[in-house]
């Protein structure tokens, strides 16, 4: 009995078990990593078209996986989302339900080999027509738009800053290396216009201040101004008040709103705050184990949270006016991401199950025009639009 | 800073004296002691009309060695104060001299290995971070674990098999060929440098692999950090990335070492200058302290005490350097 007890435990591996999974990661890794050397060296592998010439990035069934000790980790799995132009899309999600990895995914910035997008398209809009693929896009293309076209900022500002170079020169940096033309002096005064336009009252002190000078909002600033400096089509703001409190997330929330309408560019939000989401986006993805659950306007979502996961995440938030003893929290946590069914991945959590769930993971529903659900119980509902597509392990 | 550097020194003058006061006792109290072998050597010579306890009295009233252990030291100060270090009793000639003879040696030896060691190690623990657990990774991390693990005699003997006694293209120890006084001046440079080959091979070889360790250990910690991940996402180059973002950071831990490594400049290397034959300052120190050659020993332990106390102070300056967070104002 001591023996069955112990193969439960998802965290216990052989050591056979453990050499198959090392052998069968390397002879993967070793093919995408051949396979992607081939794609990003033919432009016609990674120069594609939008399917709508007005969305900044199209996700199109993205697989980013991992290869780790334990097994491959499916993080993103099939996710499909848009972002339309100047608009804010914000993807809310537990911890680990990989978020930041469809970020990472389309910053190229993932740990490579381990790291890989190893299924669907990245479509990323360059305008007149063209697009890049991002999954295939070799370092020196990605390097190009990287800062340029799209930037990030991070949820860590203490951290994200190096500490040994003074706040102007790393702007001053980005600034440069995408505009080569300017001069020392020009370079200077955009960073400063930058600085300003942040919200930053001293720019010229802090220009030459070392990140350590500075607090946590002011990092945070900076880091925004590093990420406008070459006003990019698509700022993608991974939990980027996460570290901060609340009165300073809220002035950092307020910039970036107030920016994305000076600057004209879309913006990709990540949270797990829905009071962020609610505030800035005006599309919200909804994640949940790797796969998007629910998606649409967020009136969609707030008025009329469909997926069983969406709705508990509104009752587990507080509202003003209303008195609850306790608030709501959903049963259990997120599955192990290793070797996940071919079920609804909510289902075990799930308090509205329907029949069908003990089958295949559901396609994903259109509720309305711009409303879209993976949930069995709304089948007779809405049309039924395509299930996600994942990589199957031999193909690759 | 130059309040901090002024505060420093002072302070570094005070615990020399206490260090020299230390290596005093320890001399003093030292079971070979040089004025007694002497006294019983005076006594067995032919002629000699005192015995051993008779010399002995007037040998230390002679040396100073009746005022004790406060008392010697003292006078130490006092005389080293005013310049004078004192003949060395070994060596009978002015401890300065002998010094002067032999530290340069074990200077460039020590040098070139430090040379060479920064040379490989430093790439070479940048090179294996990159690529962690690759092919290149694995090889610099057996490498550097033979170097940490083989003593000294071991990697010089197996360097003297090879090089000396299968290969014959150096001598096996010593510092000129036989035919030395024969050759030309530019011959007698080209012949003292290949002396110096083995010796500084083994030095690099066995001090390589922890600096090797040292630096791939501390660029992976800075490449796994956030402001690498925010330098990518600016769209930099990756030689730009590792070069200019990852490697002043690394700097920063590798200072102390480089900084900490100034005293072992001038030290010697006293295994290594044993096992090649090689007259330098390690040597003359080792049999200075054996034979209990008080002012030789004391005058080269305190060149090192004032080098290390330097080392830490300069490692200091330049931490402030290169790290902005630490800078005094």
């Amino acid at each position: 009995m001591i023996f069955k007890k112990q193969k439960n435990n998802s965290s216990y591996i052989t050591t056979k078990e453990s050499r198959r999974i090392s052998a069968l990661n390397r002879r993967l890794m070793r093919k995408l990593e051949k396979k992607r050397a081939l794609a990003s060296s033919n432009p016609n592998s990674y120069m594609t078209e939008m399917k709508d010439k007005d969305n900044v990035v199209e996700f199109d069934n993205v697989c980013t996986w991992f290869f780790s000790d334990v097994g491959i980790v499916k993080a993103v799995d099939g996710v499909s989302f848009n972002v339309p132009r100047r608009s804010t899309v914000g993807i809310v999600g537990e911890s680990g339900c990989g978020k930041s990895v469809t970020s990472l995914s389309l910053m190229q910035l993932l740990q490579r080999p381990q790291g890989q997008t190893v299924g669907g398209e990245i479509r990323f809009n360059l305008g007149d027509g063209k697009a890049l693929n991002i999954a295939n896009t070799p370092n020196s293309e990605m390097m190009k738009i990287r800062g340029n076209k799209m930037s990030m900022i991070f949820q860590e500002p203490m951290t994200s800053l190096n500490p040994v170079f003074r706040c102007g020169d790393q702007i001053d940096e980005i600034i440069s290396l995408h505009n080569p033309k300017m001069s020392k002096e020009e370079v200077k005064t955009r960073t400063i216009e930058m600085l300003n336009l942040v919200g930053i009252a001293n720019s010229n002190g802090v220009y030459n201040m070392y990140p350590h000078e500075l607090s946590g909002g002011m990092r945070q600033r900076v880091m925004i101004a590093m990420a406008l400096a070459c006003t990019p089509e698509l700022i993608i703001a991974d939990e980027p008040t996460t570290a901060l409190d609340v009165t300073i997330q809220a002035q950092i929330l307020e910039l970036l709103k107030d920016l994305k309408e000076k600057v004209d560019t879309s913006i990709m939000l990540i949270t797990h705050d829905l009071g962020v989401v609610a505030n800035m986006a005006d599309y919200v993805v909804v994640m949940y184990a790797g796969r998007v659950i629910e998606k649409g306007t967020a009136e969609d979502i707030f008025h009329n949270p469909s997926h069983p996961y969406t709705i508990g995440l509104m009752r587990s938030k507080p509202v003003v006016g209303k008195k609850v003893s306790e608030l709501y929290n959903i049963p259990g946590s997120v599955p192990n991401p290793v070797n996940m069914p071919d079920y609804c991945y909510f289902r075990d959590r799930c308090e509205m199950c329907v029949e069908k769930c003990s089958g295949k993971y559901p396609p994903e529903i259109k509720l309305s025009e711009t409303h879209f659900v993976s949930c069995w119980r709304f089948e007779q509902e809405g049309e039924i639009i395509d299930y996600p597509k994942s990589v199957k392990l031999e193909d690759l | 800073m130059g309040e901090f550097i002024l505060k420093r020194l002072f302070l570094s003058i005070f615990i020399l004296f206490f260090v020299m006061f230390i290596v005093y006792a320890l001399m003093y109290s030292l079971p070979t002691s040089y004025v007694e072998s002497m006294a019983r050597e005076l006594a067995t010579k032919p002629g000699s009309t005192k015995s051993a306890a008779e010399w002995l009295v007037e040998l230390n009233a002679q040396y100073g060695f009746d005022r004790g252990i406060v008392g010697g030291y003292l006078q130490w100060i006092k005389t080293a104060l005013a310049g004078d270090f004192g003949d060395s009793w070994n060596w009978s000639v002015p401890v300065v001299e002998e010094f002067n003879k032999t530290i340069w040696y074990s200077f460039i030896l020590s040098f070139i290995a430090f040379i060479l060691e920064m040379a490989i190690a430093i790439p070479a623990g940048i090179i294996a971070a990159r690529k962690q657990y690759s092919l290149t990774d694995y090889t610099v991390t057996v490498f550097s674990l033979i170097g940490i693990s083989l003593p000294t005699f071991f990697t010089a003997t197996i360097l003297k098999l090879i090089f000396s006694v299968k290969l014959g293209w150096f001598d096996i120890g010593g510092m000129q060929s036989r035919n030395y006084i024969t050759l030309s001046n530019f011959g007698k440079f080209l012949d003292l440098a290949s002396h110096y080959v083995l010796p500084a091979l083994t030095l690099t070889l066995v001090s390589i692999g922890s600096l090797m360790r040292f630096t791939r250990t501390n660029m992976l910690e800075v490449l796994n950090s956030d402001y690498i991940r925010t330098a990518r996402a600016k769209g930099l180059s990756e030689s730009r990335v590792i070069n200019h973002h990852a490697f002043r950071n690394t700097l920063i831990p590798l200072i102390t070492i480089l900084g900490g490594s100034l005293p072992g400049l001038f030290s010697g290397s006293l295994i290594t200058e044993t096992l090649f034959s090689f007259r330098g300052i390690g040597y003359a120190s080792y049999y200075s302290m054996i034979t209990g050659d008080i002012p030789f020993t004391m005058f080269y332990l305190m060149f090192v005490s004032i080098l290390t106390l330097l080392g830490n102070l300069i490692s200091d300056i330049l931490y402030a350097v290169v790290d902005p967070r630490v800078r005094v104002h």
